[in-house]
């Protein structure tokens, strides 16, 4: 232990993207504490400045390997309101379907492969692969379930193809979805499993406490994903066209990545932030698991997102169980072959909001008459939980700084990755710093 | 046949979205049989260890400023093989649609007043711009199973197989209807194959995101171009979401 701290990690790992923490003390005194992303940034709203409507979903895709889905969605829906494009009920299950298998893949990944290994002193999920054999062989499992689920309803699992505007190019049989609901029921065993073994875990998640301000999604029929009002657990309820009141993006010098403010100086969006605001809404079972682990809105330890972000996979699957009932209960309409839906390109600006993994995702374009882009704005999760992540970091650092350096810088990294950031999403990265 | 001592493998990435690397997390079981055949030494996205001894490095992602220089000759005096896995590294990817594009406004567009606070070139490029790649693993995101063939050729020592001739070669052999049958444009025709069209298969076009194939002119698909009386520059030109910095480097050549 010393009084004097440098701590410096370059590229934080084991999240999406770069990013680094500098914490410096002087005779226990913090001097400085930076959360800093240094993504190189990727210009995603000027690339899509004169393409055609039909490519946007395309291009804006790529902003994120992990959540490629959520952006597809995102942007549809703002090419949709633009042009005030018509989705049919079957499509906008479909739909739905596909961010829930985004959804329960990103955070399987996320807890099994990426945090898992901090909770079993593991540096990685590697050495687990021979330890704990049979757990990592759950979570590939779940994984698996999730990308294929991806790939039977989008045609892929990263980068979907099957998502155009007004619908779908294919949508997947009956049979199909027969099987992927059985294989759902399937992984019960597995999702326990899953919530066993962090409830075993559980004291290793520190107990750190920060008020904030919680922003998602909110609808009065469903645990709010594909759409909805924009809610604070501090200001209620803005229609999400508005979104831009409540975001407020700034940059800062040590960010390639815009920071945001709502009411207070920093909120947080996804998995915590959706249980804190709407937790009534979650299915039985899921629920069951927050209880497991007394979830009790306002929860105010970011470190608890890992849990939420099970809880929600829990949610996931029995949602989806119920959208498949739905749809083979009414029949599936079907669809032409390579079905390109008849659409009239029109001027007009549109925004698209969705709850993806890491929280309240919008687009926003502006359209010509021809259907060429003339202005984008994306506001990405991990944007705005740059600067919570930074005011945690300044509360948590003072009380843990007379620890040994490498459980400082543990802790440190820990924090930021219980918010899984996506990095290059969010422009755009992740470093920490620790100096004697 | 498991090798004696396993060849060291590397993950880096630059600009792009994590995509590829996420297709090696995508290999599900098979993850497992690859760590059978090589060792891991660094994967930031999800590993904490770290080294820089190894073999084979893998990169994701496009050079875009002057720090990935630096970086990118590091790996190549450490790797004794490299290669480039996805778009954005082997061709640019889509971050070369803003080659095109007027600097100041990019920047300006994304950060408004504050666009010169960060450090960018104003073009972005494949990797082999700045260092000598030995292999590319094309697409976007790349294919599963192409990239266990190329780090099983190369464990094997073996040259590994990959394609130079169009998507429509593969699209055929699919029976999909031919997306200019359908009135819509698509760039099978100068794209390189490998990904068994799966794009058009999923009721869609052929986007480029393997990019092109070596010769447009010559290895274009021609049955497909003449019957819709079009020739590979006009296909190129017309739609270009991937082929950016790859038309730049032919226009210089």
């Amino acid at each position: 232990m010393s009084d004097d701290v440098d701590i410096d990690v370059e590229y934080l790992t084991r999240v999406e993207g770069h990013g680094n923490i500098e914490v410096n003390a002087k005779n226990g005194e913090i001097e400085k504490c930076e959360w800093q992303v240094v993504e190189a940034p990727r210009f995603f709203e000027s690339l899509v400045v004169d393409r055609d409507w039909t490519e946007l979903h395309h291009i804006t895709s790529r902003i994120c390997g992990i959540c490629s889905i959520g952006h597809t969605l995102t942007s549809l829906k703002a090419t949709e309101d633009a042009m005030d494009i018509e989705v049919s009920e079957q499509d906008e299950k479909l739909r739905k379907l596909a961010l829930h298998a985004e959804n329960m893949q990103s955070h399987v990944l996320h807890v099994g492969y990426l945090a898992l290994p901090d909770l079993m002193d593991s540096k990685s999920v590697v050495p687990l692969t021979e330890s704990h054999e049979k757990e990592v062989k759950t979570v590939i499992r779940l994984h698996r379930l999730a990308n294929r689920m991806s790939d039977m309803i989008t045609g892929r699992t990263t980068h979907p193809q099957r998502l155009i505007p007004g619908g779908f190019s294919k949508i997947p049989t009956e049979n199909e979805l027969m099987e992927l609901k059985n294989k759902l029921e399937g992984s019960f065993n597995d999702l326990t499993a899953v919530a066993n073994l962090l409830k075993k875990l559980e004291s290793k998640i520190p107990n750190f406490q920060r008020e904030t301000e919680y922003i998602s999604l909110t609808h009065d029929d469903e645990f709010a994903l594909y759409g909805g009002d924009i809610c604070s657990s501090d200001t209620g309820k803005t229609p999400s066209e508005d979104y831009l009141d409540i975001t407020n993006e700034y940059t800062v010098p040590q960010s390639t990545a815009k920071y945001t403010k709502n009411n207070r100086e920093s909120y947080m969006v996804g998995a915590l932030a959706r249980l804190n605001n709407n937790y009534d809404q979650l299915s039985p079972m899921a629920k069951g698991v927050a209880e497991k682990f007394d979830f009790d809105p306002l929860v105010c330890n970011p470190f608890m997102n890992n849990i939420a972000q099970v809880v929600e996979v829990v949610h996931s699957v029995e949602d989806s169980i119920s959208i498949i009932e739905d749809l083979l209960e009414s029949g599936l309409e079907k669809q032409e072959e390579y079905n390109s839906p008849d659409i009239e390109p029109k001027a007009g600006r549109g925004v698209g909001a969705v709850e993806v993994p890491r929280g309240i995702l919008f687009h926003d374009y502006t359209y010509d008459e021809n259907g060429k882009c003339t202005e984008a704005n994306c506001v990405i999760p991990t944007n705005q939980n740059h600067g919570n992540i930074q005011l945690d970091m300044e509360k948590l650092a003072p009380k843990i700084i007379d620890q040994p350096e490498e459980k400082v810088k543990t802790q440190l990294s820990m924090l930021v990755r219980a918010y899984d950031p996506c990095i290059s999403c969010s422009t755009h990265d992740l470093n920490i710093k620790f100096v004697e | 046949m498991k090798p004696q001592t396993k060849p060291k493998v590397a993950f880096f990435d630059f600009a792009g979205c994590e995509g590829d690397q996420l297709q090696v997390a995508n290999l599900e079981e098979k993850l497992l049989d690859l760590l059978e055949i090589v060792e891991p030494v660094s994967f930031r996205e999800v590993m904490t260890e770290h080294s820089d001894d190894y073999d084979i490095a893998f990169i994701e992602g496009s050079v875009t400023r002057n720090h990935d220089v630096e970086r990118l000759r590091k790996i190549r005096e450490n790797a004794e093989t490299v290669v480039a896995i996805g778009s954005c590294a082997t061709i640019g990817g889509v971050n070369s649609i803003r080659n095109r594009q007027n600097f100041k406004k990019v920047k300006e567009r994304v950060y408004g007043e504050d666009g010169d606070m960060y450090e960018a070139w104003d073009k972005a490029k494949g990797i082999d711009a700045v260092i000598e790649v030995d292999y590319k693993v094309h697409g976007c995101p790349i294919d599963r199973d192409e990239f266990l063939h190329v780090v099983r050729s190369l464990v094997m020592g073996r040259e590994p197989n990959i394609p130079d001739y169009p998507v429509c070669v593969e699209c055929k052999l699919n029976e999909n209807v031919c997306a200019f049958e359908r009135d819509e444009f698509c760039v099978g025709p100068v794209t390189r194959a490998g990904c068994d069209s799966c794009c058009v298969n999923q009721g869609t076009i052929c986007w480029g995101c393997r990019g092109l194939v070596d010769d447009p002119n010559e290895e274009a698909h021609q049955e497909v171009l003449e019957e819709y009386g079009l020739t590979a520059e006009e296909v190129m030109k017309k739609f270009d979401l991937y082929f950016t910095w790859q038309k730049e480097v032919r226009e210089d050549e």
